[in-house]
């Protein structure tokens, strides 16, 4: 499939996944990714510290005001900027956008905010999803990258506006909630990119929470990324004995190498075996993408990992488009 | 014995925290494994709906209550996944005053939704299980694993969450009707509840009002359980265990959560890294210069996985200097990834030896 197409088929990307799979890495990838198709990227970053901007080569947190991360270039490179969006942020601007500015401050002060979020289960993460929607309707980027929560919360999260459909019956917020399901269920709008790692429980837990999202939260889901993984080994199927014979090394050395080599064999193993299992239990195409070798992402580890994005999705066999 | 091998010995509560996707589930596992090796009854909880412990100790599932994890070992080893809304459902019939209170909270439409979806609960659930079991009187050593929150404050704040939830102004004057009058209820209150109903929609604070009304006299109750929990978690015999994997992405995490903890005045007694890449000692001189084809390749693989362990062990090394004097705990990353209760009794070997 061709880069454009695939950047063109929703305008928002919710990247999620279990923790330390490198959400963040690829929310700065596909934003880096789509900017050199000449488009216009707003990354969305739900938590604390998350180090998107990083990923960018810039050093400050983010805060509820766009930072830019990377200017627009003419003509093939599109601007990539970022924002954060807090429940409480996006609660006081609802408050406000709803007329109550000026009691706002006593709401939060004398904790009603508080009763009303605990007894209303989900108002937080549906005025923050519905923040997003508002971003994706006003248009402020050709796409919307948001960062989501770690899996378990991250269907919490994404199932928050059907569960508040079915406690409020009419008012404001219900129809903020149905809003934001009807976002989520469209897939010209919004899909959902899984990322994982080829390993045994994070395959495990990405097919529980495909299957969970889209039953659940009536999302759409996009192909899964599969991050880190290992590139076949090379030059190392014969044993070290065998290399070795008639070389006169030492026969700790040989031992050394030899048991280097079957470590690297089994972890290729172990990860070849479970990208296969999410194959054949998760009938969603997969993006490939190796490990880029550095412990710290910066600029050029995100354009690294974006051209293997590019790549992976290169390789995708379009969709056929519904009758 | 080592430092570690005596937390497992003499504490009565351990908890393992950090963020998500470091195998903390694993290391609780390992944990509770070594103290039913020490001859103690261990109990481990853990939250994760993925049910890996469940996979890792080959029990097929694990029901709200502790199920025996057979092994031969001279103490006793049990596990339970923790059930966050039949964890809430015990507590509302253990406070309610009538079976019929309960089942007014049980069916009302906020509550369960509130059960379901409420971030928090399941942090606050997991710190009543815990103190359920440790009054229990069964086990000698709890171990938690907790849920993958970026956020420390969440689980200790946990118990606190509740109480004040019970003690808010408004939450009183809402109960205020039943007990006196509607008229009772000030001026302000009124304005709030206004304001409440144009921001939420009228049915939303109708169904709270009616949710609140159903929790009447159940408040000491609650507030006196959450007070015990937070004793337990400040106990000097509950010790935490910071879990991270050698990533250095884990580790930064892990870091910014150790801050956090410090903050609140916990110290971890432990810190524990997972998955370490092993380092493989090169004898004598190495490989003679000028190798090539097949034994380069060798070469080459041994020298980049030492250069992975290498880059390991520089971020762990700053984040354990970061939390001493918590002992340092170390797991390596095997060639295959531990699933099983060998997988477990293997890493237990390692971080116990």
């Amino acid at each position: 499939m061709d880069v454009g197409t695939f950047c063109a088929q929703s305008h928002v990307l919710i990247v999620a996944g279990k923790g330390g799979v490198g959400k963040t890495t690829m929310s700065a990838a596909l934003a880096r990714m789509a900017s050199q198709t000449g488009r216009s990227v707003l990354i969305v970053e739900l938590e604390g510290k998350s180090g998107i901007t990083g990923a960018f080569g810039l050093a400050e947190d983010l805060g509820y005001d766009e930072v830019e991360l990377q200017a627009a270039h003419a003509p093939g490179q599109g601007a990539v900027r970022a924002r954060r969006i807090t429940p409480d942020d996006a609660l006081l601007e609802y408050l406000e956008d709803h007329g109550l500015r000026r009691v706002s401050k006593r709401l939060v002060s004398s904790g009603v905010i508080d009763v009303v979020s605990t007894a209303i289960p989900g108002i937080r993460d549906v005025l923050v999803l519905g923040k997003i929607k508002q971003l994706e309707r006003d248009g402020v980027a050709d796409l919307i990258v948001v960062d989501a929560p770690a899996t378990g919360h991250a269907i919490t999260f994404l199932t928050s506006a059907s569960g508040l459909l079915n406690a409020a019956r009419g008012g404001p917020l219900r129809s903020q909630a149905s809003d934001v399901v009807e976002l989520l269920a469209d897939p010209a709008r919004c899909r959902v990119i899984l990322v994982t790692l080829p390993e045994d429980m994070p395959v495990s837990e990405t097919i529980e929470s495909a299957f969970m999202l889209e039953d659940k939260a009536g999302v759409q889901l996009g192909p899964v990324i599969v991050n880190a993984t290992d590139r076949a080994p090379e030059g190392i199927d014969e044993p070290a004995r065998d290399v070795a014979a008639g070389l006169g090394l030492d026969p700790a050395l040989v031992t050394a190498l030899e048991e280097a080599r079957l470590f690297r064999l089994e972890r290729h193993a172990v990860s070849a075996a479970q990208i296969d299992r999410l194959a054949s239990d998760l009938p969603l195409p997969q993006l490939l993408v190796p490990s880029v070798g550095s412990e710290t992402i910066g600029p050029a580890e995100t354009a690294l990992l974006a051209m293997a994005l590019a790549e992976a999705i290169g390789e995708l066999v379009p969709e056929v488009p519904a009758t | 014995m080592s430092e570690l091998a005596a937390l497992v010995n003499e504490r009565n509560v351990i908890v393992c925290c950090g963020s998500g996707g470091v195998g903390k589930t694993t290391v609780s596992a390992v944990f509770a494994l070594a103290a039913a090796r020490a001859g103690r009854r261990a109990c481990v909880v853990t939250v994760d709906p993925a049910r890996r412990l469940a996979d890792s100790l080959g029990v097929q599932s694990l029901p709200n209550t502790p199920t025996e994890v057979a092994g031969d070992w001279p103490g006793s080893l049990h596990a339970l996944m923790l059930d966050t809304k039949g964890t809430f459902d015990d507590l509302i019939h253990t406070y309610a005053r009538t079976p019929e209170q309960a089942e007014g909270i049980l069916g009302n439409r906020l509550y369960q939704n509130l059960t379901g979806a409420l971030s928090g609960t399941q942090e606050y659930m997991a710190m009543e299980k815990l103190h359920e079991l440790v009054e229990s009187g069964e086990f000698d050593v709890v171990v938690v694993d907790t849920p993958p929150t970026r956020n420390a404050l969440d689980l200790l704040d946990a118990p606190r969450r509740l109480s004040r939830f019970l003690e808010n102004r408004l939450f009183r004057a809402l109960l205020m009707p039943t007990r006196i009058s509607l008229r009772a209820i000030g001026v302000a209150t009124q304005a709030l509840l206004r304001t409440l109903s144009k921001v939420a929609g009228a049915e939303i604070v109708q169904d709270a009002v009616g949710f609140f009304q159903a929790f009447e006299g159940m408040e000491e109750g609650f507030r006196t359980r959450a007070g015990a929990v937070r004793e337990l978690l400040a106990d000097p015999a509950t010790a935490y265990v910071l879990v991270t994997s050698a990533r250095a992405d884990a580790v930064a995490e892990a870091s910014f959560f150790a801050e956090k903890l410090v903050e609140r005045d916990v110290a971890p007694a432990a810190l524990v890294v997972n998955r370490i890449h092993p380092h493989f000692a090169l004898p004598g001189s190495g490989v003679p210069p000028g190798a090539t084809g097949r034994l380069a390749a060798l070469e080459a693989n041994l020298a980049a996985l030492n250069e992975v362990a290498r880059r390991e062990e520089g971020s762990y090394a700053k984040l354990a200097a970061q939390v001493a004097p918590a002992v340092l705990g170390r797991i390596p990353l095997f060639g295959h990834d531990v699933h099983d209760l060998g997988g477990l009794q293997h890493a237990a070997d390692v971080l116990f030896a």
